[in-house]
């Protein structure tokens, strides 16, 4: 009897220090996320030398400052850009990449295993070899300053990342279903559309996420291909602010910040479960 | 429904498909679903494709070549590109500021993608102790990777690294005076270290999974033969998820050669106090796009590929020493 308590307490003892350990770590990584919010809330000139992580007297000036817009346009021009461009990948990527995907694990044609082998090759190819032509290209077609540079390739399947998650998922479902819609009469049309895809959702909706917040938090093309202002993403209006302010309006800068970040903490904490089994199942059947 | 290539209307019923066009075999009927008719299964595939094919020749595989071309040119993008053969290069060796992007992200990766491996790996083995409440913490420890690469992350870590700010006075309490990471050439290039190394949870969930599939056995085995912890990690944890960590050396390593955004903003599009943050990819924007130099830009596009390709293949090619995969494993 003291023998079994001894050994549940023992239990609970390692089960607390685990926790213990697991929340300072966690603390650690989490800080600057608590940090930024309770510096949203502080009166600008306390941001940087304030000791404590949440302010005494909560004040909301960096917020309503943020209703006066940057630069004289309004915050929400820049959230409606983003949204276009995040939703519009979004589309692209899943259309695309599932067609793509879909003739990689599905159709027996010739010349198949080459193209997976180059479509593999271009996850390993620095993107940076690319921007230069790209925008010549780009810049001949007159496309600059529009959001097409920044779309067209999320349309052609060029993120090989999701061609190989989904071709690793479809190469997963059981043989016997298109077999059976086969002998049913279906084409490769009716089985991609109404057996493959709606049974590969969680690798779609994985796909979908990270393209979404890729897309949002992306920097680099809306650097090069937005140039004006009415076009600018949610990156290139916090971008301005920093540009704008010689003396740096930390408080604006900070609360602009956080509300940058709130569709990508609301969508992460819908799909986290997607979004994590995606990334590990990425890294195992590799 | 719209029929496109292989429309089920008018292909013969599975069964008669015994004399196949091209390359089914014939006399007997082929099982059903393996052997299709070859042309049509062939047009199926390439419209599929054709997005794919779309997309690699016009936004991949042309715009190569042309950058190739280009790297041997001056080009501004108004007057035609000028052949200077390869002065583009010879320029860039010369360089000291190309010399010192080189060298800050030689850093960067060097630093940057052990440590943070290291972390994920750490976390990661934390995390495989089954324990309540496990999801909430793979969650919480996953959350700054997605937020990691904003420009507001960028912008919190200028906050958290200035003078005078949180990390200047903790080290105050430890009595070492520095006055700020960001304004500091010999610093700044940690705090975007840090700044790569806090978004470890990619790689700690493919850890994570990597390690659910180590056999519990092998632990009690050696258990029972008397390793200590140290020894069951160098011996049996680390053989055992080395296809993964395989795997996230590859990737992190790729991926850091790559970074613009954070080093940008980091030194609020300066690259840094005395080009501390300036990595290779600031270098390369800054030659392209604001002195317009897109031969040279393009020159060093082609050489970053050809880095990455050299470490990609030396990483295939240590992969024999010391990754196990299942077949041929432990």
């Amino acid at each position: 009897m003291s023998l079994l308590t001894a050994a549940v307490r023992r239990r609970g003892a390692g089960a607390l220090a685990w926790h213990l350990g697991a929340l300072a770590v966690l603390a650690v990584v989490l800080y600057p996320v608590v940090w930024t919010i309770g510096a949203s809330f502080k009166p600008s000139a306390d941001i940087i030398g304030a000791p404590e992580l949440f302010p005494g007297d909560p004040v909301t000036d960096n917020y309503t400052r943020l209703t006066e817009g940057i630069a004289d346009i309004p915050i929400s021009t820049f959230f409606m850009n983003s949204a276009y461009i995040a939703v519009g990948s979004v589309i692209g990527v899943v259309l695309s990449c599932s067609l793509t995907a879909y003739a990689f694990a599905k159709v027996r044609f010739a010349g198949r295993n080459a193209m997976f082998a180059v479509m593999i090759g271009t996850l390993l190819l620095p993107y940076h070899v690319l921007i230069i032509p790209q925008y010549v290209l780009f810049q001949k077609l007159e496309l600059i300053n529009t959001f097409t540079p920044l779309l067209i390739g999320k349309y052609l399947a060029t993120d090989a990342f999701f061609v190989f998650l989904m071709v690793q998922f479809m190469r997963g479902l059981p043989r016997e279903l298109d077999e059976a819609a086969r002998l049913d009469g279906c084409g490769h049309l009716r089985i991609y559309w109404s057996i493959v895809m709606p049974l590969c959702r969680p690798a779609l909706i994985t796909s979908a996420i990270f393209t979404f917040i890729n897309a949002w938090n992306d920097f680099m093309g809306p650097l090069l291909y937005l140039n004006e202002p009415d076009n600018y993403t949610v990156s290139m209006g916090l971008k301005m602010f920093i540009d704008q302010d010689a003396v740096a309006d930390y408080g604006g800068m900070i609360a602009m910040s956080l509300v940058a970040l709130l569709p990508v903490l609301a969508f992460f904490t819908a799909f986290q479960r997607y979004l994590i089994d995606g990334m590990a199942t990425s890294g195992l059947k590799g | 429904m719209t029929h496109i290539q292989t429309s089920p209307g008018v292909s013969p019923p599975a069964g008669d498909r015994s004399v196949n066009k091209r390359n089914g075999p014939t006399g007997q009927a082929p099982p059903a679903g393996t052997t299709r008719p070859g042309r049509r299964e062939n047009l199926a595939g390439y419209l599929f494709m054709s997005p794919w094919i779309a997309g690699f020749l016009f936004l991949i595989a042309g715009p190569m070549v042309f950058s190739l071309y280009l790297s041997f040119t001056e080009y501004n993008l108004f007057d035609a590109p000028r052949w200077i053969g390869l002065r583009n290069f010879t320029d860039m060796f010369a360089d000291p500021r190309w010399r010192q992007s080189v060298k800050v992200t030689s850093w960067y990766v060097l630093i940057g993608t052990p440590v943070k491996l290291a972390a994920a790996l750490a976390v990661a083995m934390l995390l495989a102790q089954k324990r309540w409440g496990q999801s909430f913490y793979r969650a919480a420890f996953y959350a700054p990777s997605l937020i990691g690469a904003s420009v507001s992350a960028a912008i919190v870590w200028r906050a958290l690294f200035s003078d005078g700010a949180v990390v200047d006075r903790t080290q105050k309490l430890f009595g070492v005076e520095t006055g700020g990471w960001i304004g500091d050439p010999e610093m700044i290039i940690y705090a975007l270290i840090a700044l790569t190394v806090w978004q470890f949870g990619a790689p700690m969930v493919i850890f994570l999974a990597g390690l659910k599939q180590v056999p519990r056995e092998l632990y009690e085995a050696a258990e029972v033969d008397g390793a200590g912890p140290w020894r069951r990690f160098f011996h049996i944890t680390l053989p055992m998820i080395s296809p993964v960590l395989f795997f996230n050396v590859l990737l992190e390593t790729i991926h850091s050669f790559q970074i613009f955004g954070s080093a940008y903003i980091l030194s609020n599009a300066t690259c840094g106090p005395a080009d501390a943050t300036l990595v290779y990819t600031c270098y390369l924007y800054e030659q392209g796009f604001v002195n317009s130099r897109m031969g040279f830009a393009s020159a060093m596009g082609w050489l970053l590929l050809v880095a990455v390709g050299l470490v990609t293949a030396v990483l295939f090619w240590s992969q024999k020493r010391w990754v196990h995969y299942e077949e041929g494993g432990r």
